[in-house]
């Protein structure tokens, strides 16, 4: 939901598209949606390392995003990790970022 | 639980006097558009006469905020329910098609992204193809005109009885918007069923090289990548991309070959607003290439291509 214009039901997102004919999601079987979600996790995390960020799944509902204090967001979806990224580190989480790039090169594997 | 069919949602654009009022008065005698209902921002000079025709209310509200969801145009919403509610009930005929007309200053992105980002309208209603009309007198010479062509998925080119030679400007258009299949009001019949249907996904494949860039930042490219694309990274890159360069990226559309699925997937986002991906039932062809196309203003080829490679982990 959005607090500021209190939209309710705002998922939906189109990572976590709802299953119906034609649209391809990995959420149509609970098990699928499950592991769905901790490879978001996993793959997430090989990014946010560079921000000394860390993500964590929450009851299957939600997500966790903590800096190495321990500050931390709750997060719905793919594209609220972002800007709760740059609102706890402060600075712009850009995908063009040369330094982030090479890190993700170079950890490959 | 049955499927529910969505009601598809047009936009029709264009810049003030570009004649879009006229193209619907003109789309709206064609049979294959019976059963569709119009709204319309504005009554302009041209009158139409149809028995679906609401008017949208003039008090617009808009939210101005960070997040998609609140790019929500409340009197559009409101309209569209309360015409939904009327079709329930029986009071105008169930209608299978939704037309918006919007006002020729309007950025096109609040209305998709009220159709899709609304929590009632979004289970009733989805996305169909945005038709932008582009006059060939004027031409591009707005911003507002600019973003109109880039999000189209169709584009109509009017008054050209008043101009004498428009090649000029369906080049600039080409540019623009290279994959939008272009129509002629003047000296075409405007087929009806061509403009609304085949929908937003219509694979993509022929893209002309782009060497000059005649409105400056604002231009497209498509990039092409070998092998199965792993879609939880993909996610994570356009989400990550739109987050920051949403504003900028004013089209992404392509298909992918997805790492455990036989067929290609369809995505296509406008701005902040990504449409729910579409599994498409085959490949169009013997091409088993990822293609994506981006309409960028001011970003660079080479650095998006740059970054999805590292995130992909291609090369």
């Amino acid at each position: 939901m959005c607090a500021l214009c209190g939209v309710l039901g705002g998922a939906g997102h189109w990572t976590d598209a709802v299953a119906r004919p034609g649209v391809f999601t990995r959420t149509a079987t609970p098990v699928e949606r499950r592991r769905e979600r901790a490879a978001r996790v996993t793959q997430a995390n090989r990014v946010l390392r560079h921000y000394r960020l860390t993500l964590s799944d929450w009851q299957g509902a939600s997500f966790l995003l903590s800096t190495a204090t321990g500050k931390t967001e709750i997060v719905d979806d793919l594209t609220h990790v972002w800007s709760a990224a740059e609102k706890l580190t402060g600075r712009p989480c850009d995908p063009f970022d040369p330094a982030l790039l090479a890190e993700l090169g170079g950890g490959r594997g | 639980m049955g499927v529910v069919e969505f009601i598809p949602v047009n936009l029709i654009t264009g810049f003030l006097g570009s004649g879009k009022t006229t193209l619907l008065q003109r789309l709206l005698a064609d049979p294959a558009l019976s059963d569709t209902a119009v709204l319309i921002n504005e009554f302009g000079e041209v009158g139409l006469d149809h028995h679906l025709l609401e008017r949208i209310d003039d008090t617009m509200v808009l939210l101005q905020s960070g997040c998609v969801c609140c790019t929500i145009r409340g009197e559009l919403s409101d309209a569209i329910k309360d015409l939904f509610s009327k079709r329930e009930r029986g009071i105008v005929p169930p209608f299978r098609r939704l037309v918006v007309e919007s006002t020729g200053l309007a950025d096109p992105f609040p209305i998709l992204s009220t159709v899709q980002a609304d929590p009632v309208l979004k289970h009733h209603f989805r996305l169909g193809n945005v038709i932008t009309t582009v006059d060939a007198v004027n031409g591009l010479s707005r911003p507002e005109s600019i973003k109109q062509v880039a999000v189209a998925d169709r584009l109509v080119l009017t008054k050209t009885d008043l101009v004498d030679c428009a090649d000029g400007l369906v080049d600039e258009l080409r540019h623009l918007n290279p994959d939008a299949p272009l129509s002629r009001a003047v000296d075409q019949e405007i087929d009806a069923a061509a403009l609304f249907e085949g929908e937003v996904h219509s694979p993509l494949r022929a893209f002309p090289a782009v060497a000059d860039r005649p409105h400056g930042a604002v231009h497209g490219f498509a990039l092409a990548f070998e092998g199965a694309l792993d879609w939880t990274m993909f996610g994570i890159w356009l989400t990550m991309l739109l987050n920051r360069h949403g504003g900028e990226v004013l089209r992404v559309k392509g298909i992918l070959n997805i790492e455990g699925s036989d067929t290609p997937v369809a995505v296509h986002g406008v701005q902040h607003l990504v449409h729910p991906p579409v599994h498409m039932a085959a490949w169009p062809d013997d091409d088993r290439r990822s293609h994506l196309v981006f309409i960028v203003d001011g970003l660079e080829r080479e650095v998006i291509e740059r970054s999805l490679k590292a995130f992909m982990s291609l090369e």
